[in-house]
């Protein structure tokens, strides 16, 4: 556990890949199986249980602390790990430990032991510990371990590792779980490559880059295929002998909340699209998509009201083939071909558009900017020539997001950031007016420099008329010019809406919050009932 | 950046029969003169040569001798229109006020306003540790009635390690990466002394070289009898390269800067209370954090309540509600005192 904690310690506060990726192999190869590897799941986020749950940790510390004295050191630290590893006060005569537990003995006596033993376990831990390696335990116990390596980088380190390349840990890893012995003893050449066969698993999907005004002129009608860019949810389906899954962008198998999709997948292919809603070949919102997620077992009247599709816009494997390394070129036509053979139900091709030049593209992105039928949020403008490459590469895929629709609100309420932004009120809750009120419509942080987060936190300070908690509510003068992607209607805010990537695009020092939007001007804006 | 106090803090006035807050700062009413004011005033007693506490312009200051010296050597000998040093314990009358100045363990020269007026006494801190640190005299605990305090580490999560645990650090990082130049972001008044100082002390013998911006004030430690051993210019090595290996001290916000990408192999350190934090740390992209401190952690300002034990607490600059509730906890009559201007940063 010593080892661990310094190692996560050490990669926590060094920059820069290289460094990284050294301290991870020289890890690697002084520490045993099968800590090492329960290690590399920490790291890459992999591990699919707790340890120990947040609000055991939560009860531990507040047997311990006076709750407020709790609250203010955690709103200073900004996160619960680092919080309660420098408040930990030693239990009074502690049966210490002579010497910590190894990583393997540490999952090992948490996975086998009961609620309460898991509680007492934890408390011996953290009594003999100092505060950076019960920061490393309480990460990995819950985990929300994040030290700056991607999983895209940790693929890597250990492709270096084993001077393997770094395709094959790919291919590989959504067939492998922690602690990932028979991997790493492959990497070590002291065994064979894992074998995963026909096991179902996620591959990382191919990622755009936005789209800047300096790339304008690199893009050409010749070597450039342009799409709708969808606002549904990013998904892969997955079709193999040995089972069929439907995975979100993440990786994370979604396939319970759309047997209607799964059901129908009778074909071995990977398929790369976009969730939406499609009834009668037309597509829905994404409010009414909304609806379908997070459903564990979806009731059958919301299959029916909200039958969910795919667009399809590139496939990975087809009829059991890797056709990765193929151009877009290729690999369109023969998908192309593929679903018309197949015709598989609810799912769409998502169609090219022609375009002759850059003037055209324009003119198709302003027809987005428009409205876009609800469900376009911009174009997708990806290079003819490009292989499909996990993660995001530059200069393959673009996306081209319509421009933001704007409101001025009025702040209402204002809180305290987290971390470096702890001294600064740094979150500002903000509301239009409906009938000579203001109803709150949503939450900004960000958007703005850091010159004026300070004025709009001097703002804050001269301005609080009430304290609720850690919120402060400001007298409703402030104009925020806020910008969001789009609107939807919500259920759980007053004002019946909410808005998705809401951020402070301007502060309007100079408007009066009298003239700040009505509510019912937003609702026509984007087209939702008032 | 100041904190706004969560708990109401009193109106500007009078907080006290013959204390007021004013825009200008803290202002004793008999004696008509302010602590540490915040604005150029026409007495004022100055606790310490920190930026924040002593601000050039005013008529007569009372100091230590030490203090003086720093504010002449930050601001010029016009720094003040009448100079009065005072050593610890002289005492000294304003009308029916008396005065006298008692060590804070903050920096050189760093000094607890005491002040006596018809049988009460009332303590103002200023800012001040109770770690050892052999560039000035220990803080002395002062019985009084009313207790001033900062918190610029109020919250229970602070606890300054040892100075020599996180120096040694520094010298295992120095061992690790030999070929890398070790540049430690230090405030150029206090914490670079104190840190040559407990390099000397862990028996490293090397010099230590230093921006321009540290070199007029470790000049004046030295003439006040503080020898920080060998020590150049990085303006004065020929060749750049041959800090590969050493540590080279500068102001904090020189890490960030161009000045520090001609160093080899720079490894970015910086010796800071703050440093406890991780996410403060890596803001800064500091790679090697040294919890290195001029102020008193959250035990040490318990510790000190106890020892001064007064009638009244009041808190000041830092984090004032998690000292004045833990304070209330332990039966003190505690406030926090809204004394805006005073920098956390500054002075970490
Ligand atoms: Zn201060
Ligand atoms: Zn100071």
């Amino acid at each position: 556990m010593e080892h661990f904690a310094a190692l996560l310690d050490k990669l926590y506060f060094t920059s820069g890949s290289l460094a990284k990726g050294d301290l991870l192999k020289q890890y690697l190869r002084r520490t045993p199986d099968p800590d090492r590897g329960w290690a590399v799941a920490a790291i890459a986020g992999t591990l699919s249980f707790d340890l120990f749950k947040r609000h055991t940790v939560k009860q531990l510390i507040g047997e311990r602390m006076d709750p407020l004295l709790f609250e203010l050191s955690y709103d200073y630290v900004g996160e619960t790990s680092e919080t309660v590893a420098h408040l930990w006060p030693v239990s009074p005569g502690a049966g210490r430990l002579e010497r910590l537990p190894s990583l393997g003995e540490v999952v090992a006596q948490f996975r086998q032991r009961d609620r309460a033993a898991v509680a007492d376990y934890l408390v011996q831990l953290l009594d003999a510990m100092n505060a950076s390696q019960r920061w490393a335990l309480l990460k990995l116990g819950m985990r929300g371990l994040r030290i700056g390596i991607s999983a895209r980088l940790l693929k890597r380190i250990l492709a270096e590792y084993g001077s393997v390349d770094v395709s094959e840990i790919e291919a590989l890893w959504h067939g492998l779980e922690p602690p990932y012995t028979d991997l790493l003893n492959w990497l070590d050449g002291r065994g064979d490559k894992p074998d995963i066969g026909d096991r179902v698993t996620f591959q990382p999907v191919m990622l755009s880059c936005p789209l800047e005004p300096e790339h304008h002129h690199d893009i050409d009608a010749d070597n450039w295929q342009a799409e709708w860019k969808y606002d549904g949810i990013r998904v892969q389906l997955v079709g193999k002998a040995g089972g069929k899954a439907l995975y979100s962008r993440s990786g994370d198998d979604i396939s319970h909340s759309f047997p209607d999709i799964v059901q129908a997948v009778d074909f071995s292919a990977v398929l790369d699209g976009e969730l939406l809603v499609v009834r009668n070949g037309r597509i829905g919102s994404f409010n009414e998509l909304q609806q379908r997620l997070n459903k564990k077992k979806p009731a059958k009247r919301l299959l029916a009201e909200n039958p969910a599709g795919l667009m399809i816009y590139d496939a990975l494997s087809l009829d059991g083939e890797d056709i990765t390394a193929l151009s877009l070129l290729e690999r369109r036509r023969r998908l192309a071909q593929w679903l018309d053979a197949k015709a598989p139900p609810g799912i769409l091709l998502s169609p090219i558009l022609p375009f002759a030049d850059f003037a055209e593209l324009r003119r198709l992105h302003r027809r987005a900017d428009q409205g876009g039928g609800n469900y376009i949020e911009g174009l997708m403008l990806k290079h003819k020539h490009s292989p499909y490459l996990p993660g995001r590469i530059k200069g393959h895929w673009y996306k081209w997001k319509r421009e933001p629709m704007l409101v001025d609100a009025v702040m209402m309420y204002a809180q305290r950031g987290h971390g470096k932004r702890s001294s600064y009120y740094s979150d500002y809750t903000f509301g239009l007016w409906q009938d000579g009120q203001l109803l709150p419509i949503g939450k900004a942080y960000s958007g703005f420099t850091d010159a004026e987060l300070k004025a709009l936190d001097k703002w804050v300070r001269g301005h609080i008329v009430a304290r609720f908690g850690p919120v402060r509510e400001v007298e409703k003068e402030l104009v925020l010019e806020v910008a969001f992607d789009s609107a939807h209607t919500s259920s759980r805010h007053k004002s019946g809406i909410a808005l998705r990537f809401p951020r402070i695009h301007r502060i309007r020092w100079d408007k009066p919050a009298a003239e700040a939007d009505e509510l019912a001007t937003l609702k026509k804006k984007s087209n939702l009932a008032g | 950046m100041p904190e706004s106090p969560e708990v109401p803090p009193p109106a500007a006035g009078t907080v006290h029969e013959w204390l007021a807050v004013r825009p200008e700062g803290l202002l004793c009413l008999p004696g008509g003169f302010y602590i540490d004011p915040l604005r150029a005033v026409s007495s004022a007693v100055i606790t310490h040569g920190h930026a924040d506490h002593a601000r050039p312009g005013n008529g007569d200051i009372y100091a230590t001798a030490q203090t003086l010296a720093i504010m002449r050597c930050r601001y010029g000998d016009s720094c003040a229109a009448r100079q009065l040093p005072l050593a610890y314990g002289e005492r000294h009358r304003f009308g029916d006020v008396e005065l006298w100045l008692a060590p804070a363990g903050h920096i050189l020269g760093s000094a607890q306003v005491v002040l006596e007026y018809r049988g009460e006494r009332v303590v103002i801190s200023g800012d001040y540790k109770r770690q050892a640190d052999p560039t000035c005299q220990p803080f002395q605990p002062v019985p009084c009635d009313v207790f001033v305090t900062e918190a610029t580490f109020g919250l229970p999560v602070f606890h300054h390690p040892p100075i020599a645990t996180e120096v040694e650090k520094l010298l295992q990082s120095l061992q690790l990466f030999p070929q890398r130049c070790h540049l430690v972001g230090v405030y150029a008044l206090g914490k670079c002394q104190r840190l040559i100082l407990a390099l000397r002390a862990l028996g490293y013998s090397k010099a230590v070289y230093l921006h321009g911006a540290l070199v007029k004030l470790c000049e004046l430690y030295e003439r006040e009898g503080i020898a920080l051993g060998k020590w150049v210019k990085v303006s004065e090595v020929g060749d750049i390269d041959s800090l590969a290996g050493e540590i080279v001290l500068a102001p904090p916000s020189a890490l960030a800067d161009r000045w520090s990408r001609k160093l080899p192999d720079m490894l970015p350190c910086m010796a800071s209370g703050w440093m406890q934090i991780r996410a403060r740390a890596r803001q800064r992209r500091v790679e090697l954090p040294l919890v290195i401190s001029d102020h008193c952690d959250w035990p040490a300002l318990l510790q000190t309540l106890e020892e001064v034990n007064p009638a009244q607490l009041w808190v000041t600059h830092g984090r004032e509600q998690a000292l004045v509730h833990r304070a209330q906890q332990l039966g003190y009559r505690a406030q926090a005192l809204s004394l805006l201007g005073y920098e956390e940063e500054e002075s970490g």
